[in-house]
This record gives C-alpha cells, sequence and structure tokens, in this order.
C-alpha cells in the first residue's frame, strides 16, 4: 500500500446522498482476478451513456476533474456491497481521498486498506467545498494527514479527527498483516484457551 | 474481561474474541468461522501467495461458490459459458485447492448460497465471530452470532491470521412487539425497521433485535431479519439464542452431537443481554404498524405499504434531497401518488440469501397454488441452496409452482445481483424477494421493488403489486 502523508489535487464534486457501491461499480465489473484495471468502469452508469460514449454531464468527464485525485460527497458514501472493487476503482482511476459527512462502515474500512483517505467533514464544510471546486482548475485542495487539515483553495484550513492506529498505518503505508502476525503468540494462546473451552466448536478436514 | 457490568449479547461475543486489546484501544479479534466466495477472495488468495503466506486455519474456513453460478443448464466452473465468470470460479477451484481450504462442490447437493449453508450446515452457532467477504454476513447473526461483512484486505487478514483489527461498535436495540397481522412476514418487519431508521440509522452500530414479534419468528424469518441489518447501515444485526435457535441447529452436519451439544447449549444460554445492560440507541416498532411493505425508491429505506401510494418529492423541504428523490422517481418510472397496486410487474424474482430458504419457497407456492402467472411476465424461483431445491421438491413445491407457470431453477445468487445469467433488462420492471433496490443491481436500467416471498408470488399471478391479503 501506497503511503499517505499530503495530497495536493483537484477535487471533483459529487454532491448525492447514499452513493452506493453499486453505483461506484456495478456488479457486472466484479468478475476480475485482479485488483487493477477498474477505474474505466468507476461510476459506469452515471459515466456513460448507454451507447458506451461519455455523459458530458458527469463530472468526471468534464476538466478539469478527470484528473481528480480528492472527491466531495454527501452523506452515507459507500453504502451497500463489502466489494473492495469500489475502493480499487476510485484508486485505479486516481482518487486518493474522499470529504463527506459520513461514510458506510464496510466502505470506510476497505479505503483505508487500500491507502485512500475518507475524511469526515460536516455537511455545511462539504457543500463549501463543493461550491469551492467551481473554480475549476484553480480549486486545488490541500489534504495533510499529518496535521490533519484540509487546505481549501483560499488558504482556509478545516481540521478533520481520524483514529490513530489509522492515521500510523496510512502515514507509512504499513501492511497490517505483518502488524499482527507479530503478535503470533497472544493469537496462540487464545487458540489453545478455546480449545480447552470450546471443544465442540466444528472444524472441517479440506 | 468480563467484570460484574450487565452486558448485552454483542458485549458478550466482542468480550470473548479479544485477543489483545492494543494501545490505542484497536482489538485483535479472533474469527471462529471465514466463509470464502469467488468474487471477493481472488485478489486475497493472491496477495498470500505474494507474501509467501499460507491460511493459518484452513479448518475454520468453507468456500462455496455462489455468485456467477447459471441457475439453468450446465453449471460447472468449466461449463460456465461466460468467460470472465468461468475464470472467476475456475480461480477458486484453483486456489481452494492449493492452499487447502474447505470446498463445497457445485453439484454437490450442499451447494448453495453461502448465507444459506452456513446456518444449514451447522457451520454458523451462536457465540462466534463469522466472516465473509459479502455483506449480507450479518444473515447469521439471526443464531446470536457476531457476523460482518468484510472487503477483501480484510479477508486476507483472515486468512493469514484467523483475526481481524476491529474497533468496538455501539449497541443499538430494535425492538418489535405485538402479533404480526395476516399476510406479514420477517420482510415486511425489516423493510419496515430500515424504513423507520433509514439506511445510514445503524451506521457504526451493531443491531440487537429484540421483542416478542422477533422471538416469534422461526429461524428462517429471523435471518431475514438479521440479512438486510446491513441495508440500515449496521455492522451487524444479532438475535438472542434461544429454544428455536438450539432446535434449528441440533442434528446438523457439523453441528456439535451428544454431549458436545449439551455443553454448547449451556454455554449459549448465558449470551442473552443480561438485564440492565446499556444499549446506546434503543428503537420500538409495533407489529400494528407493519403491513405487507413494496419499496418504490433506488434505496432498501424507501418503503411503503402496498396499500399506499408513491410520495411526492414536492413534499420533502430540502432542496437537494428533493432532487434527489425526483431523480428516483424517473429512474423508477413512477409519478407521485401513483398507487402501488397499479404498478404493473415484468419479472419476479424469489431467492437470495434474504430469501431463499424453504420457508419462503412454501410461502411463495401457497400464493401460487391453482392460480396462474400473469401474461408477459417471467417468474424465477430460485432456491438458496441445493438442500432447499431437494426438500422444496419433496415436498412437491416445484410442481405447484411449475404448474403455475413459474421457472424452477438452480441455487445461486442469481437476479439479486446479475452476475450470472439471470438479469433485468433495460426498463424491466422486478418485483424482488432479494435486499437491494440500487439502480441497475439487478440488470442495467432495471427497476427493482423489493417484497416479501408471499408479495412476489402474489405480484407474479396478478401481474402488478398486490396485497396479498386481498388474493385470500
Amino acid at each position: 500500500m501506497d503511503k499517505f502523508t499530503t495530497l495536493t489535487g483537484i477535487a471533483a464534486p459529487l454532491p448525492m446522498q447514499n452513493v452506493d457501491t453499486d453505483k461506484v461499480i456495478p456488479a457486472r465489473f466484479l468478475k476480475t482476478i485482479k485488483r487493477t484495471g477498474l477505474g474505466v468502469h468507476l461510476f459506469d452508469a452515471m459515466r456513460y451513456n448507454n451507447d458506451g460514449s461519455e455523459n458530458p454531464e458527469f463530472v468526471l468527464n468534464q476538466e478539469p476533474f478527470r484528473k481528480a485525485e480528492i472527491l466531495i460527497a454527501h452523506e452515507n458514501f459507500g453504502c451497500g456491497s463489502s466489494r473492495e472493487h469500489a475502493p480499487w476503482a476510485l484508486l485505479d482511476f486516481g482518487i486518493r481521498c474522499i470529504i463527506a459527512p459520513d461514510f458506510a462502515d464496510i466502505f470506510f474500512n476497505n479505503s483505508f486498506k487500500n491507502g485512500i483517505l475518507p475524511v469526515r467533514l460536516p455537511r455545511a464544510v462539504c457543500d463549501q467545498l463543493i461550491e469551492d471546486s467551481k473554480l475549476g482548475g484553480n480549486a486545488r485542495v490541500t489534504v495533510d494527514l499529518e496535521r490533519q487539515v484540509v487546505v481549501r483553495p483560499n488558504g482556509d484550513e478545516i481540521p478533520f479527527e481520524i483514529d490513530p492506529f489509522r492515521k500510523n498505518l496510512m502515514l507509512n503505508g504499513l501492511d497490517d498483516i505483518g502488524q499482527t502476525l507479530q503478535h503470533g503468540t497472544a493469537i496462540d494462546g487464545y487458540e489453545a484457551g478455546k480449545k480447552q473451552s470450546q471443544p465442540w466448536l466444528p472444524t472441517i478436514a479440506a | 474481561m468480563s467484570g460484574s457490568a450487565p452486558r448485552t449479547l454483542f458485549d458478550k461475543i466482542w468480550d470473548s474474541h479479544v485477543v489483545e486489546r492494543l494501545p490505542d484501544g484497536t482489538c485483535i479479534l479472533y474469527i471462529d468461522r471465514h466463509l470464502v466466495h469467488e468474487v471477493t477472495s481472488p485478489q486475497a488468495f493472491e496477495g498470500l501467495r505474494l507474501a509467501g503466506r499460507k491460511l493459518r486455519r484452513p479448518d475454520l474456513t468453507i468456500a462455496v461458490a455462489d455468485h456467477n453460478i447459471p441457475t439453468k443448464g450446465p453449471r460447472t466452473a468449466n461449463e460456465i459459458q461466460e468467460e470472465d465468470s468461468r475464470i472467476q470460479v475456475q480461480t477458486l477451484e484453483a486456489n481452494v485447492k492449493a492452499f487447502g481450504v474447505p470446498y463445497i462442490p457445485i453439484l454437490d447437493v450442499r451447494q448453495g448460497i453461502v448465507h444459506i449453508i452456513g446456518p444449514e450446515l451447522g457451520l454458523s452457532l451462536p457465540g462466534t465471530t463469522i466472516v465473509c467477504g459479502d455483506s449480507h454476513t450479518s444473515t447469521h447473526g439471526a443464531l446470536g452470532a457476531l457476523a460482518f461483512g468484510i472487503g477483501t484486505s480484510e479477508v486476507e487478514h483472515v486468512m493469514a491470521t484467523q483475526t481481524l483489527l476491529q474497533s468496538p461498535a455501539k449497541n443499538l436495540r430494535i425492538d418489535v412487539s405485538g402479533t404480526l397481522g395476516l399476510g406479514c412476514s420477517a420482510k415486511d418487519i425489516v423493510l419496515a425497521i430500515i424504513g423507520k431508521i433509514t439506511t445510514a440509522g445503524g451506521t457504526g452500530h451493531v443491531i440487537e433485535f429484540t421483542g416478542d414479534t422477533i422471538r416469534a419468528l422461526d429461524m428462517a424469518g429471523r435471518m431475514t431479519v438479521s440479512n438486510m441489518s446491513i441495508e440500515a447501515g449496521a455492522k451487524a444485526g444479532l438475535i438472542a439464542p434461544d429454544q428455536t435457535t438450539f432446535d434449528y441447529i441440533k442434528g446438523r452436519e457439523y453441528a456439535p452431537k451428544g454431549e458436545d451439544f449439551e455443553r454448547a447449549v449451556a454455554y449459549w444460554k448465558t449470551l442473552p443481554t443480561d438485564a440492565g445492560a446499556r444499549f446506546d440507541t434503543e428503537v420500538f416498532l409495533s407489529s400494528a404498524d407493519i403491513a405487507p411493505m413494496v419499496t418504490w425508491g433506488t434505496t432498501p429505506g424507501q418503503v411503503i405499504p402496498v396499500t399506499g401510494v408513491v410520495p411526492n418529492p414536492m413534499d420533502e423541504p430540502d432542496e437537494g434531497k428533493r432532487a434527489q428523490l425526483q431523480r428516483m422517481l424517473d429512474y423508477m418510472a413512477l409519478k407521485p401518488g401513483q398507487r402501488m397496486t397499479d404498478v404493473p410487474v415484468d419479472v419476479i424474482f424469489i431467492g437470495s440469501c434474504t430469501n431463499g430458504r424453504i420457508e419462503d419457497i412454501r410461502a411463495a407456492a401457497q400464493v401460487a397454488k391453482g392460480r396462474k402467472v400473469a401474461d408477459g411476465v417471467q417468474a424465477l424461483v430460485v432456491p438458496g441452496s441445493g438442500q432447499v431445491k431437494k426438500q422444496a421438491e419433496d415436498e412437491g413445491l416445484d410442481r405447484i409452482l411449475l404448474e403455475a407457470g413459474f421457472e424452477w431453477r438452480d441455487p445461486c445468487c442469481s437476479m439479486c445481483l446479475g452476475m450470472n445469467p439471470d438479469k433485468l433488462t433495460p426498463g424491466q420492471r422486478s418485483a424482488s424477494t432479494s435486499n437491494r433496490n440500487f439502480e441497475g443491481r439487478q440488470g442495467i436500467g432495471g427497476r427493482t421493488h423489493l417484497v416479501s416471498p408471499a408479495m412476489a408470488a402474489a405480484a407474479a399471478v396478478t401481474g402488478k403489486f398486490t396485497d396479498v391479503r386481498q388474493l385470500g
């Protein structure tokens, strides 16, 4: 996973509530065995017309948002399925940060695992950032994870909260499996205790 | 860890699975059961392979292919027509072999939707932690397990460590009381709940469903309720284990047997929420307010009784919400004030991890018996597993449905999300017993209305949404 320290980029407005993961990436594109290459299908139904041509109304088909690295949305972003294809598609397109009033839990988790920073900010602040995005190419937003601030194009700084464990993993691009494996002895001990207390838990021979 | 303070069912399961609490409060949580399917696992196996890691506990893991499998004609991995579906299933079969993961072959009678077969095989047990790379893992909460969906990175984490890094969730109690009205089912209860608390109402919470209405449900009904907890945004949806639960588990293939079963039951009886335990939020519903429900919008929270009319966006004061409601009505091709019972349907889908159990098929067959599917309507019945299919055939339900003009298919996730050939075509309208009515969920441009199995069957035989209570 790539580190996330500071990102300065174009922020695209997507002022919608309940952007579900079927909208982010429809199920027919989940039939891949890779993590990469999904960016072209990101927001497929909104981004393309029925004949496959681009829908010029959709924000990511407009300049300068084709190169957006930040997305600003409304409440309950990423609701629905657990598909990690949703953050994979966002990442493959180039999105590294999503700012919204709140996120669905599984999507929120999945984003961190892929180096995408989900930032929770109040609706009024999101709307302000969406207003800022009308500056087009000048709407460059900075997300500074170390200092936990979002910097608006006019230089105003907006602080945000993040749990320290996740912040550390993101800043250092750490593989959390490697981290957990360092606790192998504790896991061994737990398993031994469970075998004693709940010997009836079923196991399956391969 | 336990202390003397009263605890909820969720607190108890959580506490008993914490391997280690890290300094910042994040917990290493032990996972008792990992369910694996073909869609969300290939990249996890690949990650293990690249890091030179193996599965820590393949004996606590079970894999099955369910999302891509055709529901008619040849259906083994190599026979799947669509190339990317075939490759995904073939990849699962290669991975389970390479990593030594127990696997239920496609033609085995025990194959089916992962959330149907876990409980069916006695693998989903009270007091355990169960995960799967699938949001509807919440289903298993009906047995009093802490069960939740995870992403592929977490699938890989469980494979390598048999644990997950988790922060505790809040406790949300949803209490439903009173006798459920005629024609109403567990599906109507959970749709009414989501309508009340909204699709984000459960975010950050684990739900415990309580109350005499929930207690009176059979296990199939409880699983329907827990299944859609995720549609309310909750991490999981639990129901305390009781005699109904124990009777359901007893005798199943992997369930503890004999003395072990008695020991297990003794433990399971300690799990229900203590008197005086604190919930962060409590919500109360009365069965008297629950009617046969139909969704009208493109999130599961947009639901009304079948006797209701399509809402008017102009009644919404917030401009942004108003625009979104209008967009939904445009997508769904509905008009404000339109009566749901005047809306015609094209396709009926009865199945999925929400409503693909034998009880659901019985409910559909009861309505279908002696009636005919309306002209121009296609009606699919897709059992949730090979065992459900066999039992239905043993009971003669397939003949009732076939005589009524329904199609009787093989088990798979099917039209719930259209990863196999069963899809809506643009503009088609479905009455579906599945769980999500998102835009395009059942096929590009498809219009999905979520209903119970009885309501789906009623729509099939009349060709429009129909109050099942009126059919008699």
